[in-house]
């Protein structure tokens, strides 16, 4: 028998160190792997980062739509439309007397040429406008009640009390519109939620996909491994450090190709909030959601690249 | 060191390669193991390896019925293994050091310990300063040297060999069988299937034939 030298006793610390000293051999040579086939790598890259793209802008927009619905909810805004006979002195007075009303903050009366004005310039209908004798729009006073809080039933109280006025036509409360757009944008959040998990499925398929190929690439390197007692742990290692480093820089090209999208729509956005006279802000991703956004790509590459592995790796006799 | 008893392997679709065999090999010593082609050479060797499982009988290793080894040991028992192939089974895209070195990078060995080791290895089979080198470089001999290398490497205790010499000319063959008796002669036990007859008389060591999948001369 030979002298076998007895092992010496390696520390816990030791051996944890080794430990974490091979995962970062690992985790560069998997990177320094990826790096020798650019071309397959980069094409694996972008249709992960196409999919993440979709799914972050997905997000995105149900963002920006709550927020939008979120700083409206807290105006109670009531338009009153006075009968289109009703003329701007009238009005004016009228104006003056629901302001002295106790429930009422403030009012801004819009007179039929304003309101022309801005039909004109909004609706797309200039021209045909221009062929009118006379301006069929009637005057509109936009009442801000008192409390924000005000409560349904307060709020009808004043819509009907406003109505009585022989002047006005009907009043309108905008919250109907805000409470439209909140259920939209909960119908959308949903929507998004489930295309977003359809999304994640697929980022995780894809993956499993390239890092099936790549084992069918290694498999004499993993069969001699494996013949030389490595463990599956050891065999995977550099599978799923590859799947990390895709999925990591899918992350980073699709917070690219995100940006770039919100540049491209932030005009057009802006010019819709200003018509709305609204305080409205293109939101874009965060820095926490940035950094979730990259854990997550890389997770689902690590997720796509051990489901494979669990399968494949067993396949490959002998054990 | 490896007992066999009664050991028997049937393929569900090629019938019986083993059938009964039974041997004992002591720890430190030589055998040759021969027989025509597949009477069940390859398939014996596997079993130790743990690559196949036997239907039948059990087999002993080092103090290890391989019956009752789980998969998740299987990594551990190879380690006190040294495979030897006909063809070689080097990594093509990796130096000859890498290829040394792999079973210890497998066992987790600090790469200090490491190049020092392989260096020693590569010593033991002449190769020492080629390790920079990949293995298409080599001669045919050289490459199962450095096959020889990667398997003495982890300083195993039980060496099998797989028809070490089917690629090689006579001389280089009588070379690297100078190899194995240079282990043997240091205490480790060795286990060499081939059937170079003319090489095997030559050399004074036990013989195991197969017929068939049965042991039909053991001594």
């Amino acid at each position: 028998m030979v002298k076998r030298q007895r092992k010496p006793q390696k520390s816990v610390i030791e051996i944890f160190k080794i430990y974490l000293l091979e995962h970062a051999r690992v985790l560069f040579a998997s990177l320094g792997r990826i790096m020798k086939t650019p071309f397959t790598s980069l094409m694996t890259v972008l249709v992960l980062s196409v999919t993440l793209t979709l799914a972050g802008g997905f997000y995105l927009m149900v963002k920006n739509i709550q927020q939008l619905s979120g700083s409206l909810e807290t105006s109670n805004q009531i338009s009153v439309f006075l009968k289109t006979k009703v003329q701007e002195r009238e009005a004016k007075t009228l104006a003056a007397t629901i302001k002295g009303l106790p429930e009422v903050v403030s009012v801004k009366l819009i007179g039929k040429r304003q309101a022309m004005e801005e039909f004109k310039a909004y609706s797309g209908f200039g021209d045909a406008l221009e062929a009118l004798d006379n301006n069929p729009l009637p005057i509109v006073l936009q009442v801000l009640p008192v409390a924000k809080s005000m409560d349904a039933a307060a709020i009808k109280r004043l819509m009907d009390k406003l109505e009585r006025y022989p002047a006005v036509d009907f009043a309108q409360l905008d919250m109907l519109w805000v409470k439209r757009l909140q259920s939209i944008s909960a119908l959308l959040q949903r929507t998004v939620m489930v295309l977003n998990s359809l999304l994640a499925v697929a980022i995780i398929f894809i993956m499993g996909n390239t890092i099936r190929l790549e084992l069918q690439n290694r498999r004499e390197e993993v069969l001699i491994a494996k013949l030389v007692g490595a463990t599956h742990a050891f065999v995977q290692r550099p599978f799923i450090y590859t799947g990390f480093w895709l999925g990591l820089f899918a992350g980073v090209l699709a917070w690219i190709l995100i940006t770039l999208v919100v540049f491209v729509l932030s005009e057009p956005v802006e010019n819709i909030a200003s018509l709305y006279q609204g305080q409205f802000e293109l939101l874009f991703l965060s820095l926490t959601e940035t950094l979730g956004l990259l854990a997550l790509s890389a997770l689902l590459g690590v997720l796509g690249a051990w489901a494979v592995l669990f399968y494949q790796l067993r396949q490959i006799r002998p054990a | 060191m490896l007992t066999f008893d009664h050991v028997s392997k049937r393929y569900p679709d090629a019938g019986d390669a083993l059938q009964n065999v039974s041997f004992y090999l002591a720890p430190g010593e030589m055998a040759f193991l021969t027989g025509h082609s597949g009477a069940g050479k390859s398939t014996l060797l596997k079993l130790i390896a743990m690559m196949e499982k036997c239907s039948r009988g059990h087999i002993i290793l080092a103090g290890k019925n391989l019956n009752r080894v789980s998969e998740r040991q299987i990594p551990y028992i190879r380690r006190q293994l040294g495979l030897i192939f006909q063809d070689y089974k080097l990594l093509l895209d990796r130096t000859v050091f890498d290829n040394v070195a792999l079973p210890l990078v497998v066992s987790g060995y600090h790469h200090h310990e490491i190049g020092r080791r392989v260096r020693a290895a590569l010593d033991k089979v002449g190769l020492l300063g080629q390790e920079k080198k990949y293995p298409l470089a080599l001669s045919g001999g050289e490459q199962q040297r450095v096959g020889i290398a990667r398997a003495v490497v982890n300083k195993p205790r039980l060496i099998l060999a797989d028809e070490p010499t089917g690629n090689l000319d006579p001389e280089l063959s009588e070379e690297v069988m100078h190899l194995f008796e240079q282990f043997q002669q240091v205490g480790v036990t060795v286990l060499i299937a081939s059937h170079d007859i003319d090489l095997i008389s030559r050399m004074n060591y036990r013989v195991l034939k197969l017929d068939h999948g049965q042991l039909v001369q053991e001594g």
